[in-house]
Order: structure tokens, then C-alpha cells, then sequence
């Protein structure tokens, strides 16, 4: 096996004629933060929602841990092992926080349960009900959620909301996890926990994730790479401080 | 086994239990009392229709309510299961003397029929979303009624003649409540179970569900499958009781009567569902009998204006702070004079009824087409194009 | 019955469909509602004409009554039962409609009881077109109905009360910061489309020349299949999808599956949402993930 956890191929696509994104082409290795950046538009979200088959590539093709993916339902790729947040939070807000964990656990294979049973209640059923929520517990306590379990998702405040799409995104145990723009709309100290924890996860869960994110504090404190995009095309690649001094990287970012 | 019960245990919650407790208490006192001749013979005969009307407002609830996908055509699967239902209990009551064996094994095949019918117009589900969908199921419903209408071994429009499996209602209702704990007690079980939690998850955010990797095709189509059995046995229940089944009955009008159940108990709220299927069935009941013949129009009236100011108090929003006063919680709160405590909350699943009663019915209704194929997103698709530029 | 002869009957079938279904398009694109009320509009047109026709006046000025009957009752339905549920969930709406609906239909039977009540307009006589024997009266609505349509276009198109329509239609919360009265333009749409409605209920009896308190449930569920078909929404959508129902629903009738028209009206309307989800002329829209 290779160390690649994502290699993408001049992945692109375009709406009606206009070309959103062309010529991706990265590799991120396992166990890596890779960050993505670029100025608003510049179709990082885009990315992102090639890469869990929201929309699908017009052109190139992108692989996880060798296995091509391009084509698969955004089930199947989550199924795969690609999970992701949301720029714009999406949380089953009407649902308590230990239950958003626990859909996220819903595909786990020690949790399968036919739904027949859980209607006949039939053996086996409460016993996944009960190791389900003590496994959303373990996860939500890594995230310091543990306290506000109960509380429905939406009554959390921003930050914790934000914390708690990652922990669901968590539990669906994936290979890589895509955040986007998780720093968004918290305060310092917020950002500061959250970059400990993104670091926690990555060490503790062996896990490989790329980030999009503005903050460069925070991108520069965290990623190994980064890759920079600008209307759609890749302007640097490669150790984050080299690309973020780019000549071009400035010029996109200060103008000129 | 014995890890079995110690996990019963944990689970267990007396409240999950009392609407059960409050059917079978229900049941049997009406046992008792139609077997004392106390109940008044009309009354009897309405028990029937109360637990099939209860089962339909229940089955609908969980599509409404819990998969918050809208249908219009409920009384469509009623229709198959008590078309086809009875006519296989018609047929087997040439043969099997007994008119309860009938019932029961004509309930399974009509059951199960709907069921095909039900992952049929769930098939569109996948497709569309809001008003079109719901459109879809009206469709659906005047179909079915249409060719029932006219298909010759159902009576065509005469309607299927099912005097001779008529049950008598004194015994009817009996069995007709046991089913709808059955019912209830499957829907509840499969609410709050994974699959519930899979199926309230697509209603809240089915893009986050399909990110977490749920699979949105199996359960929309699981949900529209269950429901519409649920339905084809109350349609059996329907057959069994009324002589002869005729297609007028299970027009639009009535579609949306089981709707307003739902919406008028709560949607998302099973109790809710249960109390209105009930209340809405014997209002009419009342009216029918106290305003026959040529005051049948003042029924429709009075049932009318009823509905309105029902939904314009529950929903106007300029009467939101008026309701606040009139509500049972703070009327409560004034006699004991207790003060407002912050409502704390102690054990792990008491969030499960707040998630009934809080849905989002815009995001139900509101037209939103997606397809996960990219070559079809062509133009106007403004959202990716201003992402791209 | 000649092919031009059920033609020419569908087109004018359509246009009657086409009048009712601009009334749910109309309204669902600025209220965002399923008017199911809308049908029953045409009732109340129906009954106004019969009961004016009574007075032995000219049928004209039964017709204006009508339309003014149709517009002030549409208007007296939004102010009462809908206007206090603005911003309230659309599910409440439609089961208000759904009462609204009932409302009427009681009213109507309680007024002129529940049998059928069978009169004359005005006998038109036929005339021969390309060798087929043809009502006139199909043929009037036929041409009254395009008519009513253009100049609806135009009043949407090019008037500044048509442009606020489709402001309010694109983005009622952006259109009110720019100063449009929402309520008023809502109000206005209401009157339009039972306007309009009075209109259908005139050529619908000229087609069928008695009326029930029920008259409208039918010919209003179909024309909301045509509004969808069409795509509900949009004004020409709804001028489609109504005369597409119209001449299919014609030529049925003259087959030997004839009884199981509605049925096959309705499943047209399943596959054409399952092949264009949102109607032959509705917009696309997307949720930004």
C-alpha cells in the first residue's frame, strides 16, 4: 500500500460552460493536515462536494487509499471513508447532541441492527441502542460536549455547534475527514482548543484530514501542506510556508 | 438473554408505555360496558371507525411527521387494502366458514398489497421533493379510485358487496383496537430505534444524512412502505365494517381528513394524532347524527369554521403570545403559583419528544430539487456558479 | 365525432383548465401556497350566474356579477382565513384552504341545497369548421380564453403592478425592501385569479349547463394538475399544461378506455414530474451545499 490517502487527477467541473474548477491534481499522505485555501469563489466548497459526490467530476477522476471514487453516491462514498463538515453548519437540529453522534454511528458495522427488529423488539436491538449511546458518549468527551449531551443541537452555541459536526463526522469512522472552514465565526480561544483538538484527532485516531480554511494563523500553525486555489485552478502547492510566501499566492490574496 | 433484559432495563421509560396502557385501559372498559348494554348501539358502531381512523392518522404521522415528506393520497393505500383485502376475504369465506380467520389472513395479504403500492409512490419520493411529491400522491389516490371505479370484479361503481363478511361491530372493535396498539407500538418501536433516528435525520437535513452516510433511498422508501400497510389494514378494517366498499369514499377529501388529523393533533406528536383521530371522528359522528337530512350542509359549515379556527389560533402568529397565556403549562404554573424553574434536563432520552413537536414544516414544503448527477446541473444552477467564479 | 371536432372541444376544454390553473400558479408563485379553495371559486361564479340569470336579466350582466361575486369573495378569503397565517407554516395554510374549501361548498348547499340546478346561459347554436359540427359557445371560450391569457401576459409583463408580481414571486423579502407592499400585491393576485376563475365557471357551465355545490372540486384538482404539469409557478406553464389536459382529456373520452380518463390524466402527471421534477416550464432550484 502506498502512503497516499487522496490523489486527485485533473479533477474539474463545470456548470453549464463555466469552468468551476480544472486541473486539480494533489496528494495528500496519510496521516497529514493538508490545508486548502484561496479568496472566496475560488471553489474549495466545490472540492469538497466533488470529493463526497455531491456534485461529480466533469473531468479527471480522484482516488482515496488507491480505490477510484468518482461516480459513487454520497452514501457510498461516506461509506468508503470520506466524511466531512459543513461550511454552513448542517446539524439534524431538532435532534439532541448525543443523537446527531449517533447517527453518525448508524453504519458502523459492530451496530448493525434490521429494522424489522428494532420494530418486533427483538433481541439485540436494545443492546444496540445501549452501546451505541455509550460509544456517541466516548466521542462527544473528547470534544467536551459530554456536559450537554441532552441539549438539542441547535440550542448549542456557535462554536460547539461547529465542534459537534466534526464529532459526528467522527463517528462515521472515517479514513479521511474533510472540514470545511471549521474556524469560522469562533472567537480565539475557541480557535486555539480547536486546533488542539483537530491535532488530538489526528494523532489519536490516525487520521488524515484537509481543511479549508481563511485564517492563516491558523492554517500556518496546523497543515503540513497546503494547496492554493484561485478561480478554480491550483496557483501554489506544497509545504505551507513556501506556498503561502508565493509570489503569486500574495498577488492573489493582497492584489495587484 | 439475561443481557437482553438488563438492556430492556436501561432503556425502559414508564411514558413510553402509558399511551399503550391508556388504549388497553380504553378497550377494555368499552368491553365491559358494550357487554352491560350500557354503551348506546350507534356508539359501538363508531368504535370501528375511531381505531381504523387512528391507525391511518398514525401511519400518516410517521411519513408527515418523521420522514416530513407530505402525502395526499393516504386514503388511496386505504382504498387497495380494502379493495383487495376484502376481496381476498370473500373469496377465502367460500371456503373458511369462519369470518374472523378471514379478517386476519385477508388483513396480512392487504397489508401487504399496499405495501407494494406504497414502495411504488415511494419510488417518485426519491426523485421529488415538497408540493411536487404530494402532488404526486394526490395523483396516486385518484388513480387507484379511478380504476377500482371501474374494474368489474370490484362491482365497478356499485362498489364491492362485502355483506357477507361483514363483522358485527361489537366484535369488531375489539380486534380493530389490539391492532392499533400493534400498530402504534410498531411505529413507536421503529421511532426510537436507529432507524428513527436515520429516518428524523433525513427530515432535519437530509444532505447531512447523506454526507453521514444514510442511506436517504432505503429509508424513504422503508417509511412509505410501512405506512402504506398500516393503511391497507385499516382499508381491511373499513371492508369488514362497512357493505358495500365503494371508491367515492376515499376521494381526495378524504386523504386530507387524515391530514388534518395529523396537523391538528401535532405533527410529529403520536399521542397528538391519536387524541385528534379520536376527537375528529366522533365530532363528526355528533354532527352527523344532530344535524341530518337537510342540516347536513350546516355539518359541513360547522366542521369547516371548526378547522379554520383551530389552525388560525394554533398557527397565526399574531395570536402566538395569546396562546402562551391560554396554554395548559402556564395556566398550571398560575394555580400552583410555582416559579418558572429553567427547565432542566435529567436523562438521556427526554429530548425524543421535543424532537415530535419541533419540525420545521417550511423546510417540508419548500421545493427543493436535487440531484446528485452532475451533468444535470446545468443552468440555474446560480449557487455553484457565483461558488466558481 | 371527427378528430377536428375533439380537437377544437379539447382546446376549449384546456382554456377553461388553463383559467382555473393561472389562479393556483399565480398564487403559488407570490403566496407560495396551495390554494385548494381556488375550485371552488368557480362554484361560487356558477351559482352567481344561475341566481342572476333567475332575475331574467341579460346574461352580460350575470357575467359581471359573476366576475365581481368570484373577485370579492377571493379577496374575503385571503383577508379572513389567510392573512393571519402569513409567515405561519404552509401545511397550515393548505388545511385552511381545505376548510376554506368546505366553507363554501356548505354555504352553497345550505343556500341552494345540494342538488343539481340545470339552466341555460344563452343557446349559441353550432357552426360547421373544416366539416366538423361545432358549438359556438366551445368555440367563443376558446377565443375569450386566449384573449384573457394575453392580456394577462401583458399585465404581468409590462405593468408596474405585474412587475411587482413577479418581484414579490422571485423573493417576497428582497421585494419588500425595495419598497413593494407584499400584502397589497398578494390582495391583488388573489382578485386576479378569481377573476379569472369567474371566467372559467362561465365557459365551464357553457359545457356543462347545471350546477352543485361540488361543481368545482373536480375541474379544480385538474386544473392543478395542469398548473403542475406545467410547472407550478409559471404563467405560461399553466397555459400549457392546461390545454395539454384539455386536448388529452378529449381524446380519451372518445376511446373505449374512456371511464379511465382521470386515471390516465393523472399518471401523465406522475411521469411527466418523474422525467422534469419541477414541470414542463418550472424553475429549477437548488439547495447550496
Amino acid at each position: 500500500m502506498s502512503d497516499i490517502m487522496l490523489r486527485t487527477e485533473n479533477l474539474g467541473i463545470s456548470f453549464g460552460g463555466l469552468k468551476a474548477v480544472q486541473d486539480v491534481n494533489m496528494e495528500i499522505k496519510k496521516n497529514e493536515l493538508y490545508g486548502l485555501v484561496g479568496p472566496n469563489g475560488a471553489g474549495k466548497t466545490t472540492l469538497f462536494n466533488m470529493f463526497t459526490g455531491v456534485y461529480q467530476p466533469t473531468t479527471g477522476t480522484f482516488y482515496l487509499d488507491g480505490e477510484e471514487l468518482k461516480g459513487k453516491t454520497q452514501e457510498a462514498i461516506n461509506h468508503k471513508g470520506i466524511a466531512r463538515t459543513f461550511q454552513n453548519i448542517r446539524l439534524f437540529s431538532n435532534m439532541s447532541v448525543v443523537r446527531n453522534v449517533m447517527v453518525g454511528l448508524h453504519n458502523q458495522p459492530e451496530f448493525k441492527c434490521n429494522p424489522f427488529v428494532s420494530m418486533f423488539h427483538l433481541p439485540g436491538h436494545f443492546d444496540t441502542e445501549v452501546r451505541m449511546r455509550e460509544r456517541a458518549k466516548e466521542i462527544l468527551k473528547v470534544f467536551g460536549l459530554e456536559e450537554e449531551r441532552n441539549n438539542l443541537s441547535c440550542n448549542l452555541p456557535y462554536g460547539k455547534q461547529r465542534k459537534l459536526e466534526i464529532a459526528r463526522a467522527l463517528a462515521t469512522n472515517p479514513k479521511l475527514l474533510l472540514l470545511d472552514e471549521p474556524a469560522a465565526g469562533m472567537n480565539p480561544n475557541e480557535t486555539e482548543e480547536l486546533v488542539e483538538i483537530v491535532k488530538f484527532i489526528r494523532d489519536e485516531y490516525d487520521m488524515t484530514i484537509l481543511l479549508i480554511e481563511h485564517d492563516m494563523k491558523f492554517v500556518s500553525g496546523l497543515c503540513d501542506e497546503i494547496t492554493v486555489l484561485n478561480f478554480g485552478t491550483v496557483l501554489a502547492q506544497g509545504k505551507t510556508k513556501d506556498a503561502l510566501n508565493d509570489p503569486e499566492v500574495i498577488k492573489a490574496y493582497i492584489g495587484g | 438473554m439475561a443481557n437482553f433484559f438488563s438492556n430492556y432495563k436501561k432503556q425502559f421509560k414508564i411514558k413510553y408505555y402509558i399511551n399503550y396502557i391508556v388504549l388497553a385501559v380504553f378497550l377494555v372498559l368499552m368491553i365491559i360496558l358494550s357487554s352491560t348494554g350500557i354503551l348506546s348501539r350507534s356508539f359501538v358502531n363508531l368504535l370501528p371507525k375511531i381505531a381504523y381512523s387512528i391507525i391511518l392518522a398514525i401511519s400518516l404521522n410517521l411519513v408527515v411527521g418523521f420522514l416530513g415528506e407530505l402525502s395526499l393520497g393516504h386514503a388511496g393505500f386505504m382504498c387497495v387494502g380494502a379493495y383487495l383485502g376484502c376481496f381476498i376475504s370473500l373469496q377465502l369465506h367460500t371456503v373458511i366458514d369462519n369470518v374472523t380467520i378471514c379478517f386476519l389472513i385477508s388483513m396480512v395479504c392487504g397489508a401487504l398489497i399496499a405495501a407494494v403500492f406504497g414502495f411504488i409512490i415511494g419510488l417518485p419520493a426519491l426523485r421529488l421533493k415538497g408540493d411536487y411529491l404530494a402532488i404526486v400522491t394526490l395523483a396516486f389516490g385518484e388513480i387507484v379510485r379511478n380504476v377500482f371505479k371501474n374494474l368489474p370484479w370490484f362491482g365497478e361503481a356499485m362498489g364491492l358487496k362485502t355483506s357477507a363478511i361483514k363483522m358485527p361491530a361489537k366484535e369488531l372493535f375489539i380486534i380493530s383496537f389490539v391492532l392499533v396498539i400493534i400498530i402504534l407500538a410498531l411505529i413507536q418501536n421503529l421511532i426510537r430505534s436507529k432507524h428513527g433516528r436515520a429516518i428524523t435525520a433525513i427530515r432535519d437535513n437530509e444532505i447531512a444524512a447523506k454526507a453521514m452516510g444514510i442511506n436517504v433511498t432505503f429509508y424513504k422508501l422503508f417509511v412509505f412502505v410501512v405506512a402504506a400497510a398500516f393503511a391497507g389494514i385499516a382499508g381491511v378494517i373499513y371492508g369488514h365494517y362497512v357493505t358495500p366498499i365503494t371508491y367515492s369514499v376515499f376521494d381526495f377529501n378524504y386523504s386530507i381528513e387524515i391530514l388534518v388529523m395529523v396537523v391538528i393533533g401535532g405533527i410529529g406528536s403520536m399521542n397528538g394524532s391519536i387524541i385528534a383521530a379520536a376527537l375528529i371522528t366522533y365530532v363528526n359522528f355528533l354532527l352527523q347524527n344532530k344535524l341530518s337530512g337537510n342540516l347536513a350542509a350546516v355539518r359541513l359549515l360547522v366542521y369547516a369554521l371548526i378547522l379554520i379556527l383551530v389552525i388560525i389560533f394554533n398557527n397565526a402568529p399574531a395570536l402566538k403570545p395569546l396562546k402562551e397565556k391560554l396554554s395548559i403549562k402556564s395556566l398550571t404554573s398560575k394555580i400552583s403559583k410555582k416559579s418558572k424553574a429553567p427547565h432542566v434536563i435529567k436523562d438521556d432520552d427526554v429530548q425524543w419528544n421535543r424532537i415530535e413537536s419541533k419540525i420545521k414544516m417550511d423546510e417540508v414544503l419548500s421545493v427543493d430539487v436535487k440531484n446528485s448527477d452532475g451533468a444535470i446541473a446545468e443552468k440555474g444552477d446560480r449557487a455553484s456558479n457565483k461558488e466558481g467564479k | 365525432m371527427s378528430f377536428m371536432s375533439i380537437l377544437i372541444d379539447g382546446l376549449s376544454l384546456g382554456a377553461v383548465y388553463a383559467l382555473i390553473a393561472l389562479g393556483y400558479t399565480m398564487v403559488y408563485g407570490i403566496a407560495k401556497m396551495l390554494n385548494f379553495a381556488h375550485g371552488d371559486i368557480i362554484m361560487v361564479g356558477a351559482y352567481a350566474i344561475y341566481s342572476i340569470l333567475m332575475l331574467h336579466v341579460h346574461p352580460f350582466i350575470a357575467i359581471g356579477v359573476s366576475v365581481v361575486v368570484c373577485t370579492v369573495t377571493g379577496i374575503l378569503v385571503e383577508k379572513l382565513a389567510y392573512k393571519p397565517l402569513r409567515g405561519a407554516s404552509p401545511l397550515a395554510v393548505l388545511i385552511t384552504a381545505i376548510g376554506v374549501s368546505n366553507l363554501l361548498q356548505g354555504v352553497a348547499q345550505l343556500v341552494y341545497g345540494s342538488t343539481s340546478r340545470s339552466f341555460t346561459i344563452y343557446d349559441f347554436g353550432t357552426v360547421k369548421v373544416f366539416g366538423a359540427e361545432i358549438g359556438v359557445g366551445t368555440i367563443l371560450t376558446l377565443i375569450v380564453g386566449a384573449v384573457i391569457m394575453a392580456a394577462l401576459q401583458i399585465f404581468v409583463m409590462k405593468t408596474k403592478t405585474g412587475r411587482a408580481m413577479l418581484a414579490v414571486s422571485e423573493d417576497s423579502g428582497a421585494a419588500k425592501l425595495m419598497g413593494v407592499n407584499v400584502d397589497k400585491i398578494i390582495m391583488i393576485t388573489f382578485a386576479i385569479g378569481s377573476a379569472l376563475a369567474a371566467f372559467a365557471s362561465l365557459f365551464y357551465i357553457i359545457r356543462i349547463p347545471s350546477t352543485t355545490p361540488t361543481l368545482g372540486s373536480m375541474p379544480g384538482i385538474k386544473a392543478f394538475v395542469a398548473a403542475v404539469i406545467g410547472g407550478i409557478g409559471s404563467i405560461p406553464g399553466a397555459m400549457i399544461g392546461g390545454i395539454l389536459l384539455g386536448i388529452i382529456e378529449q381524446i380519451c373520452k372518445n376511446t373505449p378506455i374512456a371511464s379511465y380518463t382521470t386515471a390516465i390524466e393523472f399518471a401523465l402527471l406522475i411521469l411527466i414530474l418523474l422525467v422534469r421534477p419541477v414541470g414542463l416550464l418550472g424553475k429549477r432550484r437548488r439547495e447550496k451545499v
